[in-house]
């Protein structure tokens, strides 16, 4: 397969739903031949906000592949990081790096590291790891743009069971204090974490009602409608004078009936032969 | 006497007109470490992210992420505390472009007592991969070591104390980052120190001249990189090297030098340290004196190391 570098510069790309589906279907397929190909790594809160990470990238974001610190670039921070084979498959997609490269995931001298490493590879903005920090990076990064008087934009995708980090809250205050408008944040609100259940392991609800005390804008979205991905983004934009945050309402392990909702896919890789039948019923859709 | 951290805030501000991609930002101590000077300098490069190190820590990844230079500043205790795993996952590990100083470091923070007394931030941020280590000894070297690290990229962890200090430099003396400075020559005993040890360092080299011992004075604001050239030229000549600091005996100058001078040229090392406890409240000397960093811990121990000879 041969890696097509497309620029993404200009801004309000045609919305074209057939397109878009078949690229984060191709994505799942992706993410699970990387996984496999590595023997461990995280499937479930990569497979379940690949549609929000596709809008961003093929329909939204203004970046460039063949010029990837572009300094009026929009970034993505993916702050959960351990969804690295979602941001990776995406990444290549658009050109960033061959698609052959996937298969070194996690192997020993690769720019794919277990989580993202933005001195390794291109197009990763921030490290990965541990979670609840890509938030503080992304007002880092929202303030600078604004001292820069530059347009654009930082989205940060962060985790549902991230929201029990205290360092997020910190972050939810200070990006209203600074009133960045530049800033939105993507919750994939999966519903699962590493343990289990969120409302079992450690209760969020009412997500959406803490981040408008917060004096967020707070929009909900069904996280595998694009039509509603890309409309909340254009309301996002659109905000003015604080911070946005998206609610995406998804599935953990989207797309493989066996992993969906499933705690022990969240950072497990299955064998073979089951991956095998997973691919099998991304391939049918 | 001179305080290190009026030193930080004039620097900064000086530093803030020649570099306009220079930002501060700042944990609702940026009165006490005089950080505000910038802020009422230049308001639209300041951030104050209130009480919430780990925030700050992140904000100031994402600002060098995005090509500022940034200072980064509050209590030791807290910074590194409260944010080792920020500091670790970002800022060393992509060796962004992060100046975290660190003020209250020691014992000498005083009445506030060993809540507030890092004695083990240097040790931290020492064993983390890209971090450089700073702690300097007068609020001349902070003004020229700060400067310097500002022009160096990367990150670095610059340590001052609270109390005003003797000043040892003058403007005129030139510092380097990683370059050891002999403020004494000596054959008998080299003392190696930084912080409020150094000119307490100074003054315990007098004593053992008059009791017929010739100590060298050398001062290692750099803990990482080491300067172990210097400090194998000196353990060459003399009998055995005392460090001293206001850290913990365990991972700070004192672990550098014996670490160091065991692999090079395994030499005699009495460590001045606080051994290896909590300090409590109490005023500056009182504590310095009852946690053995005082100048009579230092000729103590050189003295001892001559005996042994
Ligand atoms: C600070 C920190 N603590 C623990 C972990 C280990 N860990 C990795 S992923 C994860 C659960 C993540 O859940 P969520 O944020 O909901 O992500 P998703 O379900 O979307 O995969 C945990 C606990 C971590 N990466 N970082």
């Amino acid at each position: 397969m041969t890696t097509q570098v497309i620029s993404f510069r200009d801004p309000g790309r045609s919305l074209d739903l057939a397109r878009l589906r078949k690229i984060s279907s191709e994505i799942r397929e992706d993410i699970l031949m990387m996984l496999s190909e590595a023997g461990s790594g995280h499937p479930g809160g990569s497979l379940s906000a690949v549609e929000v990470v596709v809008s961003l990238f093929f329909v939204k974001m203004r970046h460039d592949p063949s010029d990837p610190l572009w300094p009026d670039r929009d970034r993505f921070l993916l702050s959960k990081g351990h969804a690295a084979p979602l941001l990776y498959a995406v990444l290549s997609k658009c050109g960033y790096f061959p698609h052959e490269e996937l298969k070194t995931l996690r192997k020993i001298g690769s720019r794919l590291q277990g989580h993202p490493d933005p001195t390794k590879l291109p197009g990763v903005e921030i490290p990965g790891g541990p979670e609840g920090i890509g938030l503080s990076e992304g007002i880092g990064m929202a303030l600078s743009s604004r001292l820069d008087k530059r347009s654009s934009r930082i989205y940060v995708m962060m985790g549902d069971g991230e929201m029990d980090e205290g360092e997020v809250w910190e972050a939810a205050m200070c990006a209203s204090k600074f009133r960045l408008e530049n800033l939105t944040a993507i919750i994939d609100r999966n519903g699962v974490q590493q343990d289990g259940i969120t409302e079992q392991i450690m209760p969020i609800e009412p997500l959406a009602a803490k981040w408008r005390a917060f004096n967020w804008n707070v929009l909900e979205v069904d996280g595998y409608d694009f039509s509603s991905i890309l409309a909340a983004l254009e309301k996002a934009e659109k905000a003015k004078n604080r911070p946005t945050v998206i609610v995406a309402h998804t599935t953990k392990g989207k797309g493989v009936d066996f992993m969906e909702w499933q705690s022990e896919y969240h950072g497990k890789v299955p064998e073979k032969a089951v991956v095998q039948k997973a691919l099998e019923q991304i391939k049918r859709g | 006497m001179a305080a290190m951290r009026d030193a930080l805030g004039e620097v900064l501000v000086s530093l803030g007109a020649r570099d306009p991609k220079l930002v501060v930002v700042g944990a609702d101590t940026t009165g006490s470490l005089k950080l505000s000077a910038f802020g009422t300098k230049y308001p639209d490069r300041f951030f104050n992210v209130g009480i919430a190190e780990q925030n700050m820590i992140g904000v100031s990844a994402g600002l060098a992420l995005a090509g500022k230079t940034v200072i980064a500043g509050t209590y030791a205790v807290f910074m590194p505390g409260r944010a080792v795993d920020q500091i670790r996952n970002t800022i060393a590990y992509c060796k962004l472009n992060v100046k975290l100083i660190a003020s209250h470091g020691g014992v000498s923070v005083g009445p506030d007592g060993g809540s507030h007394q890092a004695l083990e931030d240097v040790a931290t941020m020492r064993v983390i991969p890209n971090m450089r280590v700073i702690v300097p000894s007068d609020a001349i070297s902070t003004k020229k070591l700060i400067s310097a690290a500002c022009s160096s990229p990367g990150p670095y962890y610059i340590r001052i104390a609270r109390p005003s200090s003797e000043v040892i430099y003058s403007e005129e003396s030139e510092l380097s980052i990683g370059k050891t400075e002999v403020l004494r020559d000596g054959s008998d005993v080299a003392i190696v120190s930084n912080g409020l040890l150094t000119s307490r360092a100074l003054k315990a080299a007098e004593t053992l001249k008059s009791q017929g011992v010739s100590a060298a004075v050398l001062d290692s604001h750099t803990v990482k990189p080491l300067d172990i050239e210097t400090l194998v030229r000196f353990s060459r000549s003399v009998c055995g090297i005392v460090t001293a600091e206001e850290h913990n005996v365990i991972g700070g100058l004192g672990s550098a030098v014996a670490e160091s001078l065991s692999e090079s040229r395994p030499t005699r090392i009495r460590r001045v340290g606080v051994r290896d406890v909590f300090g409590e409240s109490g005023e500056t000397e009182e504590l310095m004196a009852k946690y053995g960093v005082t100048e009579r811990d230092i000729s103590e121990a050189a003295m001892k190391l001559v005996k042994e000879r």
